[in-house]
C-alpha cells in the first residue's frame, strides 16, 4: 500500500485522474453510485459512495397535523415502512404523553418483528445470496435471484416464503402488507384476533426452522472460505445500538449504547430523548446523505457502525434461546474475529431473523394481543423523539409540534445515514485490497457492491433496486476521453452502450 | 301506479317532484355523483351525474323526472367524461391519498376507484393552501376541497351558523371561513354540527382522530361506492329491495 491510497476520501490531485463510476449500485434499496479516481497505472486515489437522491420529508411534513406523521413518513420506504411508522409513532407517544397499554406495545412489537423478519429475508435471499452462493465475480447473467431459483430452488423458495410470512404479520397488525396504518399516537388501532393469531401460528415453527438453517448456511460459507470472508472489506469502527435495561438485545425500545472500536463503552443506556447531545450530523458537499458522528469524538473520528453486526456483537445477550445460542457460536467463531468482519453482517442478520421468529412465536402466544385497551393519552408535550432498531440499524425520528397540533420541525436520522462513513470505509478498504493497480473488470467492481450490500443500505429510504439495474462503467484516459465502456442493460445482459 | 322513465334500458318509477337522480337511487340504479347529497337541495356543480336525456346532456341531480324520458348513464362516452372530471379534481387540489386520514372514507377516492381512474391524466397544480389548525377540536385542510358546497349549505341551512362560504371566481374560487380573522377558531362551529359530517373529502376533520379507524373497516374498504350509495339512498316505503 502506498501513501497515495491511505485516505481515499479525497484525492490530493484529482485533475487528470480517470473516473470510473458504478452508477447505480445494484441490488440495494434505493439509488447510489460509487466513483473511483485512478491514475494511469490503475492506482486508486479516491473512492466515494454518493447518495444521489434528495427526499425532503423533513420539510414537507412541516405544517401537517402530528397524527398524520406515522402514516406519511413511512412513505420514505417500501421495504421498511414499519420502522418509520413505529419510530414516528413512538415520537408521537411522547407528544400525546402516552404510556402504552400492554396490548398496544405487544401488537407494535409483533409488527416490528414481522418487519425485521421480512426485511432480513429479503436482503439475504434476494439481494445478497447471488454473490455469496455463486461468487462475487461469477457469471453476472446468473448472479441474481432468478439464477438462485434455478440453481438452488429450495433456498429460493424459503427466501420467498420467509419474506411472505413477515409481510403477513405486518398485514395482520397494520392492515396492509406495505404502508399500513396500525400504529397511531398513543397506541394501535386494532388488536390481533384469535383467528388472525391462529393463522400466523400455524407456520411459525417452520419459520424458526428455516431461520436456523439460514444461520447455519452463513456459518458454512464462512467455514468454506474463512480467510476471504474474514478479511473482505474489514475495518475497525465504533458502534451504536439500542439495548434493553438489562443489556439484552431489544429492537423495539431501550437506551443507546456506544462503544469505541476497541470495545470500550462510550455511553450506555443513554436516554435517546436527548440524542442530539450525543450525536451530531456532518455534511459533505459530494453526497445528499449526512455523516453522523459521536459528539464526544468529533466529526473526523466519531463515525460509527449500526445495524445487525453492531447489535448482535454489542448486546450482552439475546433474550430468546435459539438466537442467543447462535450468537454465542458467532462470537466464539475463529476466536471472535468475524465479529468485526464486513461480511459478518450477513451472519448477524440471520441471527436477528431467528430472534425475530422466536419473538413472534412468543408474542403470538400472549393473550394481551387480544386485549381491547388500545390507546392511551396523557399530558401533551411539545417535543417527541422516537428511536427504534430498524432492520438496517438505529432509526431516529424527532418532531416538534406546536399548540395547534401542527408539526413545526422534524429531524430524521435513518439507519443507513449512520452507516454512511462506515460504508465509505468498507469500499475504500475493498478498493485497496482488490482493485488497486489492477485492470478493472465487472467482477472486480462487484466487490465494491458486495461490500455496500453487506450493510443492506436503503440509500434513499425510498425505492427498490432488485438486481439487473442498468449500469455503465466508463474508462477515461488521463485527458478525459473515453477509451472503454462496459454497459449492462435493464435485463441484466451486457451490451453495447450505444 | 307511478309514471316511469327509461334508464339504460330499465324502467324506473318515480313520484311527482322527484329528480332523475332521486328516482334512480330509490329504484336501485346508481348514477355516479359527488356533490349530490340526499339531504340537501341539489345544485349540479360537479357534473359527474351528467346523463343523456333524449340525446341531450343534463345533470341528473337537478333534472326533474318525467314520464317517457329515454336516459343513458352507464355508457362509455359518459364514463370517459366522468373519469376526466375526477382526474381534473385530483389535479386541481393536493390529494395525497397515501397519507390522507380520509382514505377509505373519501368519496373522491372511491369514485376514482369505481370509475377506474388509473392515471393522473393532467399535470398536478400543487396549489399552496395552508391548513387552518386554529380551532382546538377541528382541522381544515383546504388542499383537498372540491368545491361541492355541502359544508356551506349544512352550516347555513341546518346548523344556522353560516361558518363557510366561497370567495373568488373560476379557477381562483376557494372555500373560506366566515369570521373576521378568517380563522375557524373565531367561529361558533362545533363538533356536533351537520357541517362536520358532510364533507365528501378530507377538508373538515375532527382533530386527533386520524387513522384510529383501521384499514378494512372504512366505508369503501369492503364495497365500492356504486354499491354503498344505493345502501345509503332513501328507500321507498314499500321496502322494495334493489338487490
Amino acid at each position: 500500500m502506498t501513501d497515495t491510497i491511505n485516505n481515499l476520501e479525497t484525492a490530493a490531485h484529482p485533475e487528470n485522474l480517470r473516473r470510473v463510476a458504478i452508477d447505480p449500485v445494484s441490488r440495494v434499496e434505493g439509488h447510489g453510485k460509487v466513483t473511483l479516481l485512478l491514475d494511469e497505472n490503475d492506482r486508486i486515489h479516491q473512492v466515494r459512495l454518493h447518495i444521489v437522491e434528495f427526499r425532503g420529508f423533513e420539510k414537507f411534513v412541516q405544517g401537517r397535523p402530528y397524527w398524520e406523521a406515522p402514516v406519511m413518513v413511512q412513505r420514505l420506504c417500501g421495504i421498511c415502512p414499519v420502522s418509520h411508522h413505529l419510530a414516528a409513532s413512538k415520537a408521537m407517544d411522547m407528544i400525546v404523553g402516552a404510556t402504552l397499554t400492554p396490548t398496544a406495545e405487544k401488537v407494535r412489537r409483533l409488527m416490528h418483528y414481522g418487519q425485521i423478519f421480512q426485511s432480513h429475508a429479503l436482503h439475504f435471499f434476494h439481494l445478497s445470496s447471488p454473490d455469496l452462493l455463486f461468487g462475487f465475480d461469477s457469471d453476472v447473467a446468473k448472479r441474481n435471484i432468478v439464477g438462485i431459483a434455478a440453481a438452488y430452488p429450495e433456498i429460493a423458495k424459503q427466501g420467498v416464503l420467509l419474506r411472505k410470512y413477515g409481510q403477513e404479520v405486518i398485514r395482520v397488525t397494520a392492515g396492509k402488507r406495505i404502508h399500513g396504518t396500525g400504529s397511531i399516537p398513543g397506541g394501535v388501532n386494532k388488536n390481533v384476533s384469535i383467528a388472525e393469531r391462529d393463522y400466523l401460528l400455524k407456520d411459525i415453527a417452520q419459520m424458526i426452522e428455516w431461520s436456523r438453517d439460514s444461520v447455519a448456511m452463513v456459518r458454512q460459507l464462512f467455514e468454506q472460505n474463512l480467510d476471504f470472508y474474514d478479511s473482505f472489506g474489514r475495518f475497525k469502527a465504533h458502534t451504536l445500538n439500542l439495548v434493553r435495561a438489562d443489556g439484552a438485545m431489544d429492537l423495539y425500545h431501550g437506551g443507546l449504547r456506544a462503544r469505541d472500536m476497541d470495545g470500550n463503552t462510550l455511553f450506555d443506556h443513554y436516554d435517546y430523548s436527548h440524542y442530539w447531545d450525543a450525536i451530531f450530523e456532518d455534511v459533505k458537499p459530494w453526497s445528499y446523505m449526512k455523516f453522523p458522528f459521536l459528539r464526544s469524538l468529533g466529526p473526523e473520528t466519531g463515525w460509527y457502525r449500526v445495524g445487525p453486526l453492531s447489535r448482535v456483537t454489542q448486546c450482552d445477550f439475546i433474550p430468546t434461546p435459539l438466537a442467543n445460542q447462535a450468537r454465542k457460536a458467532f462470537m466464539a467463531f475463529n476466536g471472535g474475529s468475524v465479529t468485526g468482519a464486513t461480511l459478518g453482517f450477513h451472519w448477524a442478520r440471520m441471527i436477528e431473523m431467528l430472534h425475530a421468529a422466536e419473538m413472534m412465536q412468543d408474542l403470538l402466544h400472549d393473550t394481551d394481543l387480544q386485549g381491547d385497551d388500545l390507546v392511551s393519552t396523557g399530558q401533551r408535550q411539545e417535543r417527541g423523539v422516537g428511536v427504534i432498531e430498524a432492520p438496517r440499524g438505529t432509526l431516529i425520528h424527532h418532531y416538534k409540534v406546536d399548540e395547534h397540533d401542527q408539526i413545526v420541525r422534524c429531524n430524521l436520522i435513518v439507519s443507513t445515514t449512520h452507516n454512511n462513513q462506515s460504508m465509505n470505509e468498507a469500499i475504500r478498504q475493498v478498493a485497496r485490497q482488490y482493485l488497486d493497480g489492477k485492470k478493472l473488470t465487472e467482477g472486480l467492481l462487484n466487490h465494491i457492491e458486495v461490500a455496500i450490500r453487506a450493510f443492506d443500505p436503503c440509500l434513499s429510504c425510498a425505492t427498490h433496486a432488485l438486481g439487473k439495474m442498468p449500469l455503465e462503467v466508463e474508462l477515461l484516459d488521463a485527458a478525459g476521453s473515453r477509451v472503454d465502456v462496459l454497459a449492462r442493460s435493464s435485463d441484466g445482459a451486457f451490451c453495447s452502450p450505444d | 301506479m307511478s309514471d316511469t322513465f327509461s334508464l339504460d334500458g330499465a324502467e324506473v318509477p318515480f313520484e311527482p317532484g322527484q329528480t332523475v337522480m332521486q328516482a334512480a337511487l330509490s329504484a336501485g340504479h346508481y348514477i355516479p355523483h359527488l356533490c349530490y347529497h340526499p339531504e340537501f337541495k341539489p345544485h349540479g356543480s360537479c357534473k359527474l351525474c351528467t346523463v343523456k336525456i333524449n340525446g341531450r346532456t343534463a345533470a341528473s341531480c337537478t333534472m326533474p323526472a318525467e314520464a317517457g324520458l329515454e336516459i343513458e348513464s352507464d355508457i362509455d362516452e359518459l364514463n370517459d367524461l366522468r373519469r376526466t372530471l375526477v382526474q381534473m379534481l385530483f389535479a386541481e387540489g393536493n390529494h395525497f391519498c397515501p397519507s390522507c386520514e380520509k382514505s377509505g372514507n373519501c368519496v373522491l377516492q372511491a369514485l376514482g376507484y369505481d370509475l377506474e381512474v388509473h392515471a393522473a391524466g393532467f399535470r398536478h397544480q400543487f396549489p399552496d393552501r395552508p391548513v387552518d389548525a386554529s380551532h382546538p377540536d377541528i382541522l381544515l385542510d383546504f388542499n383537498r376541497c372540491v368545491l361541492c358546497e355541502l359544508c356551506v349549505h349544512a352550516s347555513s341551512e341546518v346548523d344556522g351558523k353560516n361558518v363557510f362560504g366561497f370567495s373568488g371566481r373560476g379557477i381562483t374560487k376557494h372555500l373560506i371561513v366566515n369570521s373576521e380573522s378568517g380563522k375557524l377558531v373565531d367561529t361558533d362551529i362545533a363538533l356536533t354540527d351537520k357541517a362536520m359530517q358532510v364533507c365528501p373529502v378530507g377538508v373538515i376533520l375532527p382533530k386527533r382522530v386520524g387513522f384510529s379507524q383501521p384499514i378494512g373497516q372504512r366505508r369503501y374498504d369492503q364495497r365500492p361506492i356504486s354499491a354503498q350509495a344505493l345502501d345509503d339512498a332513501p328507500r321507498p316505503s314499500t321496502g322494495a329491495s334493489h338487490d
